[in-house]
């Protein structure tokens, strides 16, 4: 695998939404607002001039549209433009935005990702949808969760895990949301709160679970050279990206282990030049849309090889060693759909402009039934 | 607008392969993903471990039935424990994978990828049609019940209404591209139709009968890119990709003139500037544009610059754009030759220029001399054009 | 290599059947809503952006060309000019039908017709299908026929075709 030639800096951020419904806005008008709000803060940029390539990250059945990208230039200024439709997580529309960079056929990419999963009614029927229609969604799972189940035992097994160590990371992140404001999920509980409560699919209850959320976030991406004369030096840099699949057949995949984000991981480190990524980041903001897949995740991406003894001795909380989720990840901040490796991103980045850090590191999982996983190193110029 | 002409790295299309197209395959879609992966391979003479990344084509999730399709046909496209993502521009998909895959290596990320589009739309019940009810605006459109005929018909209406164009002068593009498929082995329709055939076939939406238009197929198509170091090493034969071009109109089809595809021009002029080209009409010697209705090549080659706007058909009657013409226009059969499973059929047109260039695409090889082509795919809601120009 | 089947040899294959359950309830937003509701008192409305003067029909909050909100709410004519229209012979599921369904696109006025972008409708139009078959329909000036108020619910059925006058 090669490397890239030139650095790509984030100019600029803009959301809206973060609620569990938003029916005064359509999508289109929710990605409208998140795309102002990130040109200006691009240094007052004018997508029509300024803004080289559009990217849309958007999967049709969330939308309910076939063809969803059809929707996707006016609202974010990308009509007549050059833009198109990455169907994945936002993290894997941002790897396209540095590509297009890197290739030469531009200079400054905006990417969106939006979620309005107030609008979807049989939301689990079309998670049950994504799975394999021969293999798996033939024996009719009454709920998707069965997949996290398995996975989790295992996991949990395996790494010594448990209920109460879940309970921990859900008690971790919902009280770190109260300080954000995307934070519609956030709340003041308790471990013994959430152990009180009954499984939904072992050894997982509600609370353990995280819900979903609407919202629109729109990410202006540059050349570094060219972000410096918009914003001199008030952006972040993408130093590492890596994203993978590690498997589309549940028979096969290795549950219990995220190898997806072992292999992400590894890709955006060797780009990153990172030998030793606990020692390296200054906070993590790793997907968390079940509390097992917090720890799990960390194993995968070499942040703590005992998450259950890191977490024990408060080693990642927000005033830890490693802060993971310092800002209250999913649990706290609802799970927006393909945009949810942008909510983390967002996080990394107010984290790291309100002073707390230096370096951040982001990765991303596209839920269940996937086993694919997207990782960013972002930190200060 | 940015185009950078000094790209970073040259690539080069090293492999390509593709699966029949046929109106109802056996396989699953990650089978036949697979075969056309596979058969690219073997031409580049590479195996799957020697791959970086892999990009994925393919068009609505509502065809093969399984959502977040992209992650499903990972398996069958060789993704798996790759970096590996689906670009979906609609009907442009194709060609859009064509392009994901050149910039996954001039951006220096990947050095040897594998680009592949795959689309099943033989499932549907009860008529792969059908889907196409839900590509509609859901508010103000659908509840009209609009199927996807109806837009093609409207525009076809209006690009003879302004150019005073004859039913007659348009179904010469059927009868070329079903011609030119008799020699395509891959094809779903190759025949030897007329005019007369066409003008007679049933009567779906006025001004569009069944033979103007391309069929519900399922297929797949796979092509290898590789930069420009390592392309040398496994052929003496490398296509370059020279110029790439994509754009999207706005959402708003019925506010819009239909009788010009001013987002294809856009996407064209993207991957002309990029490639050198300013005389396209000299200097383009094979074109694929793409023709999922007969009227639309003709659309498609007046946007590309290949004709004045409304004379395409009085070429096309000169013999202009014949296999044996100056400017042979899709000499695989097209869309409605050879087959049109959405994305796949993006992508076997990238494949055609690419074996014309090659010298090796058989009886279907033009007569002329080629050293630059074009392909070109259509999407959306008359809205997606996407490009690319490849040189010998 | 893959194996191409005839309709008939479906059956001698194991098929598995599923019906995907997707529903939806679309958010309209402001724009739509809007819309939706002044079709219910019979009239059509669009925003306008001052910056380019463009009348946006079907409605939208921002202007794509511009790229910043737009500006009022106009109401446009319910009256037109016929830039296309197309007979269909099947419905949606490629049932044939016996009697054509005529739609077609509706240049609203005020707009000229070397515009090239305008406020546009996308609807039935009560015509024959020889006037289509000829293109005489094209061009020419149409008007909405209204369903009665008390049956008008906010939706694009308010309107139950185009009319030439």
């Amino acid at each position: 695998m090669g490397t890239f030639l030139n650095r790509i800096a984030i100019i600029g951020i803009g959301w809206f939404g973060f609620r569990s419904t938003t029916p005064e806005v359509s999508f289109r008008e929710m990605v409208f607002e998140a795309a102002s709000r990130a040109y200006k803060d691009a240094g007052n940029i004018n997508p029509r001039n300024d803004v080289d390539s559009f990217i849309s990250c958007q999967e049709d059945f969330w939308e309910g549209i076939s063809i969803a990208d059809e929707f996707a230039p006016d609202q974010m200024g990308g009509a007549m433009r050059p833009t198109m439709t990455v169907a994945g997580d936002a993290l894997q529309g941002l790897a396209h935005a540095v590509m297009h960079i890197n290739s030469g056929v531009a200079n400054v990419v905006s990417i969106e990702a939006h979620s309005k999963v107030s609008d979807i009614l049989t939301f689990s029927d079309l998670v049950k949808f994504a799975m394999d229609p021969i293999y798996v969604r033939s024996i009719n799972p009454p709920n998707f969760h069965f997949i996290a189940g398995l996975d989790a035992v295992k996991f949990m097994q395996r790494k010594g895990i448990t209920r109460e160590d879940l309970a921990l990371v859900v008690e971790k992140n919902k009280k770190a949301g109260l300080s954000s404001p995307r934070a519609s999920y956030a709340s003041n509980i308790s471990a013994e709160d959430v152990l009180k409560k009954d499984y939904v699919v072992y050894p997982l209850s509600e609370l353990d679970m995280a819900p979903f959320v609407d919202g629109a976030i729109v990410i202006v991406v540059a050349d570094e050279e060219v972000g410096k004369k918009l914003k001199k030096d008030d952006y972040l840099v993408i130093k590492g990206l890596g994203f993978v699949t590690d498997s589309s057949n549940l028979e096969t995949a290795e549950l219990g282990k995220a190898n997806y984000m072992r292999i992400a991981s590894d890709m955006a480190y060797r780009m990153a030049g990172i030998e030793s990524p606990r020692r390296y980041f200054d906070a993590v903001f790793v997907d968390d849309r079940y509390s097992y897949k917090e720890l799990q995740h960390l194993e995968g991406l070499r942040v703590s090889e005992e998450p259950s003894k890191d977490l024990r001795e408060g080693n990642l909380s927000p005033q830890g060693e490693i802060p993971v989720n310092p800002l209250g990840g999913h649990i706290a901040k609802g799970v927006p759909l393909e945009a949810s490796g942008f909510s983390l991103l967002l996080d990394a980045i107010d984290y790291i402009k309100q002073g707390k850090g230096e370096r951040a590191l982001v990765a991303s999982w596209r839920g269940i039934p996937t086993l694919t996983g997207s990782v960013v190193v972002v930190e200060k110029p | 607008m940015k185009v950078n002409i000094h790209l970073n790295k040259r690539v080069a299309v090293i492999g390509a392969g593709l699966t029949l197209f046929r109106r109802r395959l056996l396989e699953t879609p990650q089978e036949i993903a697979w075969e056309a992966a596979s058969k690219a391979l073997d031409e580049a003479g590479l195996e799957l471990k020697d791959i970086d990344c892999v990009v994925i084509g393919s068009a609505p999730d509502a065809f093969d039935g399984v959502n977040l399709k992209g992650e499903y046909l990972s398996h069958g496209s060789g993704g798996i424990r790759k970096p590996v993502s689906r670009v979906y521009v609609g009907g442009a998909t194709g060609v859009m994978t064509a392009i994901a895959g050149w910039y996954h290596v001039a951006s220096g990320l990947c050095q040897k990828v594998l680009a592949v589009a795959e689309e099943k739309m033989s499932p549907d019940r009860p008529h792969p049609q059908a889907i196409f009810r839900y590509i509609w605006d859901p508010i103000l459109e659908k509840p009209l019940n609009p199927n996807l005929i109806w837009i093609f018909a409207m525009e076809m209406h209006r690009y003879m209404a302004t150019y005073g164009i004859k039913k007659e002068e348009i179904a010469l593009v059927s009868v070329k591209n079903k011609r030119n498929a008799v020699n395509n082995p891959y094809a779903q329709l190759g025949s030897k139709i007329t005019v007369e055939d066409v003008l007679k076939s049933e009567v779906l939406v006025w001004p569009v009968q069944l033979l103007d238009v391309s069929p519900v197929s399922d297929g797949g198509a796979a092509i290898v890119l590789a930069s420009e170091d390592l392309a040398r090493r496994y052929t003496d034969t490398p296509v370059w990709v020279e110029g790439v071009g994509w754009t999207l109109d706005n959402t708003e089809w019925p506010a819009r003139d239909l009788s010009y595809a001013r987002y294809v021009e856009f996407a064209a002029r993207m991957a002309y500037k990029m490639a050198g080209i300013e005389r396209p009409t000299k200097e383009i010697d094979v074109a694929e544009p793409y023709d999922p209705f007969d009227y639309k090549e003709l659309h498609h080659l007046e946007a590309l610059q290949l004709a004045k706007r409304g004379e395409a058909p009085k070429l096309l009657k000169e013999g202009v754009f014949d296999i044996d013409g100056d400017i042979p226009s899709s000499p695989s059969g097209g869309l409605l030759g050879v087959g049109n499973p959405i994305a796949a059929a993006g992508l076997m047109k990238v494949i055609s220029i690419y074996w014309q260039l090659k010298g090796t695409a058989g009886k279907m090889q033009v007569k002329r001399p080629v050293h630059t082509g074009v392909a070109q795919a259509w999407g959306d809601l008359m809205q997606a054009g996407t490009v690319i120009v490849l040189r010998n | 290599m893959v194996t191409p089947l005839k309709e008939e040899d479906l059956s001698k294959h194991y098929i598995l059947s599923y019906k995907p359950n997707a529903k939806y309830a679309y958010t309209a937003g402001q724009a739509q809503s809007k819309y939706l509701l002044g079709l219910k008192e019979g009239k059509i409305y669009g925003r306008k952006c001052n910056k380019c003067s463009r009348i946006h029909v079907p409605p939208k909050m921002y202007c794509e060309e511009c790229f910043r909100p737009t500006d009022e709410w106009v109401e446009v004519k319910d009256e037109g000019i016929v830039m296309t229209a197309v007979a269909s012979f099947i419905s949606w599921t490629r049932a044939k039908l016996e009697e054509p369904e005529i739609v077609g696109i509706i240049r609203l006025l005020p707009s000229n017709d070397r515009d090239f972008v305008y406020p546009g409708i996308f609807h039935r139009i009560c015509a024959s299908y020889e006037q289509v078959k000829s293109m005489e329909i094209i061009g020419k000036r149409v008007k909405a026929v209204w369903k009665p108020k008390e049956e008008r619910k906010g939706s694009i059925e308010d309107i139950q075709c185009f009319k030439v006058i």
